[in-house]
């Protein structure tokens, strides 16, 4: 669970949380292509480095080591597959520059979950169904969004009285073997569904009387404006894209083991 | 005997949700637990069958820590009745609704039959057996809710806000009811914010507030005193709120009965002649 | 002229055997608090629906007789039309509100209308103000307390700035303390903006105070419509299972026993004190 501990939002006020979702999206999506376009650790170690920034800026390291505590189990795994598949195929060999190459390609599965966590550590659900709605969404999906972001907490405490009341009633959840356990869920999966039904349909009476689908032309109360560090932080991105695809195809990158 | 020893509670966000709580609840006796939303009721009532054990203190069942038993174990002799039944029900009919708990602490096939049988008689769901409860009223839900909690005649009996979304003949259906459970010797704990209904019955009534109790006492005690309720934002029941009123005749404050108030008026005009 | 008038109302949910309501007809002057109550199950919640078109657009089945609402046929309308005149709070305040902060859900009638940002920006502070709810606007509605959450249903109805304004038992899941609080936003806004105000509830000790016409329901069909005092001293009423405040019982006890009490019907412990201060106080 800790991988999507490091994904929820807090609400905290600094200035990356206030930058426009849409540009960090697209900061987030540069890095992506540049993390792609590099399989040598040294590019890639500069571009995690790179969030640190970011993260400190925005005061979410707590969050945001723990994300990469969840990404760890992976990032080994990969790690591994990657030595493995080197070892056995080249003879049972271990060379340094295979290592290396294993490293990178971990680095880079890091660098890809992190600046994704960056980003949604910093954007709060309000902001990101507000660049939904502003971007060519149909508002169906930006409202299924925001209005599932919303009943997650209620749904969860819900989830919790529903056991709470079986418990109560002489159900033992941890009882049994694999095929009885599933079982016991049975009382509480289908009180959570009834009720989601139910609430849907109130949800959608609460619509009809507040006049939804009169027109297609929706108005918004906020407006998304893009300020001074949108920009800035959209130069940057431009910024790296272009020294990256230069460094990419004119300059040779040299691997830790030559240098060592 | 129900008995909480200075108990304290913390959600796992570190809200502290009781701070310092202890009572005694005898056999047999009928308690209203009363204040305002987030005082501490709910999460003072679930540690009578377990749901939740103390942080510190101990909460003792008949003499056993509840944290040295399951909550199935407690809930064998402590029953609790969620405000939602939709949060419990689950099954094809009325009756395997009823059965299930039974199943759950091991009653004989015979035994479950007898029981469920009583307990739709109780409740007057009878012809509701077969019925699949998700298609019964609200009320009738409730009843169900109820029938499935009583089935295994447990000795103490939690509500937790009985009287929500119900109307007058309910309300007073359930008032029955519980006098019902007092006669076969139930202990009764409700949860609620219905200071008509509590006035009504005029059971013993805790007040909480903040996650501690501001007073215990009896009903008519408490539910007159203006500055204990002003204190857990509760309203004064009507009768007690006309008599706060006529404090210039020399009427007593602490009546909440309708049937005493009538007499203690009819008095004051025989005196006048 | 009235603004809502229905002729024999009829309307069965599909798949039910029998009609929720039956032959209602019932007229509300612009301007007035009705209050609507009744043993569940007795249509009033049903009825609720027909004054914006819910039943029978949202719920389907066949609504027979005829419904006039601000001027409008509501057979003949879409629900979206029908939410600019009549707006509807419901029993459950967390299943009303939608958004992330209280004041994007008071807009969202608006938004889907279609109001320009600035004029909807001016209608929802109003509504916010109006509501007493300003201050928290930018909280999520998880955060705040149920009476809260119902004043934002409120505001958010209010936005649209509806001539009636139906609410179905907004206070089932509030304390007492909460529920006045609620009845005072909703009787301010009678009195000061003129709103229509169709409330349906069982504590007629906290609500019949504020209404001259009172309307009982009882299986699908109304009982009685009317004054109050008149309503509530009658003998059926009680029967019905309509919930008879305390103060208004004690006066027919006393009054049964003798009590020379003014022929006023009581609805408050206010109104009936000071009838026994007259007459006690009298040496």
């Amino acid at each position: 669970m800790s991988v999507f501990d490091g994904l929820r939002f807090r609400k905290v006020s600094s200035p990356i949380h206030n930058l426009d979702p849409r540009i960090k999206f697209v900061y987030v999506i540069g890095i992506f292509v540049v993390a792609i376009l590099f399989f040598q650790i040294i590019p890639l170690l500069i571009l995690f480095l790179m969030q640190l920034p970011f993260v400190l800026l925005a005061r979410v390291q707590r969050q945001w080591l723990r994300s990469l505590r969840g990404a760890s189990f992976l990032a080994i795994f990969i790690f591994v597959v990657n030595v493995g598949t080197t070892y056995f195929t080249s003879g049972y060999h271990l060379a340094a520059p295979n290592i290396e190459n294993a490293a990178a390609m971990t680095l880079r599965f890091v660098v890809l979950v992190e600046s994704f966590s960056v980003f949604f550590l910093t954007t709060s659900p309000d902001h990101l169904g507000l660049a939904l709605e502003e971007s060519h969404v149909p508002y169906e999906f930006a409202f299924a969004f925001t209005t599932a972001v919303r009943f997650v907490p209620v749904l969860a405490e819900e989830a919790q009285t529903i056991m709470d009341a079986q418990k109560a009633r002489g159900l033992e959840l941890e009882k049994g073997g694999l095929l009885k356990r599933i079982r016991n869920y049975v009382p509480v999966l289908i009180p959570l569904i009834v009720s989601a039904i139910r609430r849907s349909l109130e949800l959608a009476e609460a619509m009809e009387s507040r006049a939804w689908g009169a027109t297609k032309k929706r108005t918004n109360l906020y407006l998304l404006k893009l300020h001074k560090g949108d920009y800035g932080l959209l130069a940057i991105t431009i910024g790296i894209l272009v020294i990256a695809v230069y460094i990419h195809f004119y300059v040779s990158i040299p691997t830790i083991t030559s240098l060592l | 005997m129900i008995e909480a020893q200075d108990i304290r509670y913390a959600y796992p966000n570190k809200v502290e949700a009781l701070k310092g709580v202890s009572i005694k609840i005898e056999d047999g006796e009928f308690l209203a637990i009363m204040g305002q939303n987030g005082a501490g009721k709910s999460t003072l009532v679930k540690h009578f069958n377990g749901l939740l054990k103390p942080s510190q203190g101990k909460v003792l069942i008949d003499g056993v820590e509840t944290t040295k038993s399951s909550v199935a174990a407690l809930a064998r002799n402590v029953g609790f009745v969620f405000q939602n039944p939709d949060h419990q029900l689950f099954s094809e009919t009325v009756e395997e609704e009823i059965a299930f708990a039974l199943k759950n602490f091991g009653f004989k096939p015979e035994v479950i039959e007898d029981r469920v049988t009583w307990a739709l008689n109780l409740l007057s769901l009878t012809q509701y057996r077969k019925t699949s409860p998700f298609l019964l009223s609200g009320g009738e839900r409730k009843r169900v809710a109820l029938a499935s909690v009583l089935a295994w005649d447990p000795s103490t009996l939690i509500l937790d806000e009985p009287t929500i979304g119900q109307d007058h003949e309910q309300k007073e259906k359930l008032r029955q009811f519980i006098l019902q459970m007092q006669t076969q010797k139930k202990t009764v704990v409700t949860v609620t914010h219905d200071v008509e209904f509590v006035a009504e019955c005029n059971p013993r009534v805790i007040l909480m507030k903040e996650g501690k109790i501001v007073a215990d006492g009896e009903g008519k005690e408490i539910l007159t005193n203006p500055a204990l309720l002003e204190l857990s934002s509760i309203v004064l029941p009507q009768i007690a709120q006309v008599f706060t009123k006529l404090e210039s005749l020399g009427f007593p404050k602490d009546v909440i009965d309708i049937y005493e108030a009538k007499q203690i008026i009819l008095k004051a005009k025989e005196r006048q002649r | 002229m009235a603004i809502i008038e229905t002729k024999n109302l009829t309307y069965t949910y599909p798949g039910a055997t029998k009609p929720s309501i039956v032959d209602v007809s019932i007229k509300v002057e612009k301007g007035e608090f009705v209050l609507i109550t009744g043993p569940s199950g007795c249509g009033k919640t049903t009825l609720c629906r027909t004054f914006n078109g819910l039943v029978p657009h949202f719920y389907q089945g066949e609504l027979k007789g005829e419904i006039t609402v601000a001027g409008i046929d509501t057979l003949k309308h879409h629900t979206y039309e029908i939410a600019k005149h009549v707006g509807l709070v419901f029993q459950n305040p967390e299943n009303q509100l939608f958004a992330l902060s209280i004041e994007k859900d008071v807009a969202f009638g608006l938004e889907n209308v279609g109001v320009p940002r600035e004029e909807m920006r001016r209608k929802v502070d109003w509504a916010l103000n109006q509501t007493g709810i300003y201050d928290i606007r930018e909280r999520s509605p998880h955060e705040i307390s149920g009476g809260q959450q119902q004043r934002v249903a409120i505001a958010s109805v209010l936005a649209m700035e509806p001539e009636v304004i139906v609410l179905d038992e907004p206070t089932s899941f509030l304390d007492p303390l909460s529920a006045e609080k609620i009845f005072e936003v909703i009787y301010k806004l009678n009195k000061e903006q003129g709103i229509t105000v169709i409330l349906v509830e069982h504590r007629l000790d906290l609500t019949a105070k504020y209404t001259n016409h009172l309307i009982v329901m009882d299986e699908g069909k109304v009982r009685f419509e009317g004054d109050p005092r008149q309503i509530l001293s009658n003998e059926e009423t009680r029967l019905i299972g309509v919930g008879i405040p305390k103060a208004t019982l004690l006066y027919q006890m006393l009054k049964k026993e003798g009590l020379n009490l003014p022929d006023k019907t009581p609805l408050s412990s206010e109104e009936l004190a000071n009838q026994l201060l007259e007459e006690l106080k009298q040496q």
